[in-house]
């Protein structure tokens, strides 16, 4: 199949970008994006071009390296999808994409389609861990748990931090994030200890940072890959109210 | 899952299974309190060796996970700086030293112009692999094997072409940087097949089998771990025996 792909260059977090075009020809519908860059890099290589700096790394949707948005869709036009789960047989033959980088404030852009998601990282070390003495593997039926609520903090557990929430957010709220690995630790006994404490930490970096506020809109939960629930925003501002 | 993959229904199509690698076996070698040979570097989880054998089962990363950094690294880690002074400087001579190596071995790269990208590498490393180190495996073709990535190896140094990408982040020098590692664990895994002479875990070959085609193990020479060295003059092997209390390892068979 035959693309056409726009993609921004940003040589650097300074430069000014732009959309460049290029065309791609006898391309397999299997591909993932990601694979299709990869052809496209080997030619511009080819050709004494400087080739498109994408991230990636597992390429099988579990890592939350990959991702940035494809014709306004953050991730991919399939639901529950990140960028290397996104094939090409979900396009036409003889469609234009246009790809750029994940846009907001605090993911400042590193290179053509790589953007910094360190802040992320940031407000887990402000307290998405738990730092109370394990000693011992207690005997595992010893603090039980109800199914249901291990479930839901499984759930939460299953974001992969690549930040496709703040992506489509139109405040570039980090709620969902936030909320998913808030919502995690505070659901099972290891978080509760250090719960109050967390969650003032955490929510007090998301402004450090620069993340807007979250307004309920939902989008988040429509990109997530892993489909976390907006639930665990709520369970957020509770376990806020509650500290 | 599989749908999303490819493409395909398996409620309405026969699925289309191949094996493929997705793990190395083994990993970097640490001491019970999950220190490496160099002081202070701890390795946790599945870059280390602890827990799995010649077969990474599943769900040997959760449970590497959970041990070590739950249960020992807590411990083991705090046990270490306990012992620790401030930053000396010697220490900073040290990190000055490895900034230098590290920039020599990026510019011994750049200096190379070659035509062949990283990614053309690394993909003749994996078809070799495959090939002639996959889920069979055989004395002859693991000695071709084995040459075969160290003329690799040497095309690597004359040929392998980088881009010029101007300031900031190379992504084609990251993954030139990663496939050089590569090329270098491929031999270690290529000799460690060739030492290895019975089949154990994942590791088939074809001369070490039973009548009914299972993986024969040969005990009395091979019960232990190979722990490799990295040396001057290649790979030095350390034998670490393994010692089974309440159950004894029996053979596997799918019959
Ligand atoms: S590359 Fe790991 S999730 Fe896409």
């Amino acid at each position: 199949m035959k693309l056409t792909l726009k993609i921004w260059r940003q040589p650097n977090p300074r430069a000014k970008g732009t959309f460049e075009t290029y065309s791609l020809e006898d391309l397999n519908p299997a591909m993932s994006v990601p694979e299709m860059l990869d052809v496209l890099n080997e030619q511009l290589m080819a050709a004494g071009k400087t080739p498109i700096a994408f991230d990636s790394d597992c390429r099988e949707g579990i890592c939350g390296q990959c991702g940035f948005v494809i014709n306004g869709d953050v991730h991919s036009p399939e639901r529950g999808a990140t960028t290397c789960q996104t094939h090409l047989r979900s396009f036409q033959s003889g469609d234009t994409l246009v790809l750029e980088p994940f846009r907001a404030k605090a993911f400042p852009i590193k290179k053509d389609l790589c953007v910094d998601r360190r802040a992320l990282d940031r407000i887990i070390m402000k307290g998405g861990y738990i730092s109370v003495q394990t000693g011992q593997a207690p005997e595992a039926n010893s603090t039980r748990i109800p199914l249901e609520q291990a479930e839901t903090a499984f759930e939460a557990a299953a974001c992969i931090g690549c930040g496709a929430c703040v992506a489509t957010c139109k405040n570039a709220s980090a709620a969902l994030f936030t909320g998913a690995k808030i919502s995690h630790l505070a659901l099972l006994p290891q978080g509760e200890p250090e719960a109050a404490k967390r969650v003032q930490a955490m929510v007090a970096q998301m402004d450090v940072e620069g993340f807007g506020a979250c307004s309920m809109t939902g989008a988040c939960e429509v990109v997530c890959p892993q489909g976390v629930s907006i639930a665990h925003i709520v369970r957020m501002h509770a376990e806020f109210w509650k500290s | 899952m599989y749908k999303k993959i490819t493409g395909t229904d398996a409620y309405q199509e026969p699925m289309l299974i191949s094996p493929s690698a997705h793990f190395s076996m083994g990993g970097l070698w640490v001491d019970y309190e999950l220190q490496s040979n160099l002081p202070g570097l701890f390795v946790l989880g599945e870059a280390n060796f602890a827990d799995h054998g010649a077969n990474r089962l599943g769900a040997n990363s959760l449970l590497q996970a959970c041990v070590d950094g739950y249960f020992i690294l807590p411990h083991t880690l705090m046990h270490y700086l306990a012992g620790e002074t401030a930053l000396g400087a010697r220490k900073l001579a040290a990190e000055e030293r490895l900034l230098q190596e590290a920039r020599a071995r990026i510019d011994l790269l750049q200096n190379i112009k070659g035509m062949r990208t990283a990614d053309q590498f690394h993909r003749a490393l994996g078809a070799l692999l495959t090939q002639k180190c996959g889920l069979i495996r055989e004395r002859g073709q693991l000695q071709e094997g084995l040459k075969e990535v160290k003329e690799l190896q040497k095309s690597f140094y004359e040929d392998l072409f980088l881009p010029e990408t101007g300031e900031g982040l190379h992504m084609e020098l990251e993954k030139a940087l990663r496939v050089e590692d590569y090329l270098e664990l491929a031999q270690l895994i290529f000799t460690d097949a060739l030492q290895r002479e019975e089949s154990c875990g994942a590791h088939f070959r074809v001369e070490y089998q039973t009548e009914q085609g299972e993986a024969a193990r040969n005990d009395a020479e091979f019960q232990f771990v190979s722990a490799w060295e990295s040396t001057s003059e290649g790979f030095q092997l350390h034998r670490e025996a393994l010692h089974f209390q309440y159950m004894q390892p029996q053979e596997r068979s799918y019959q």
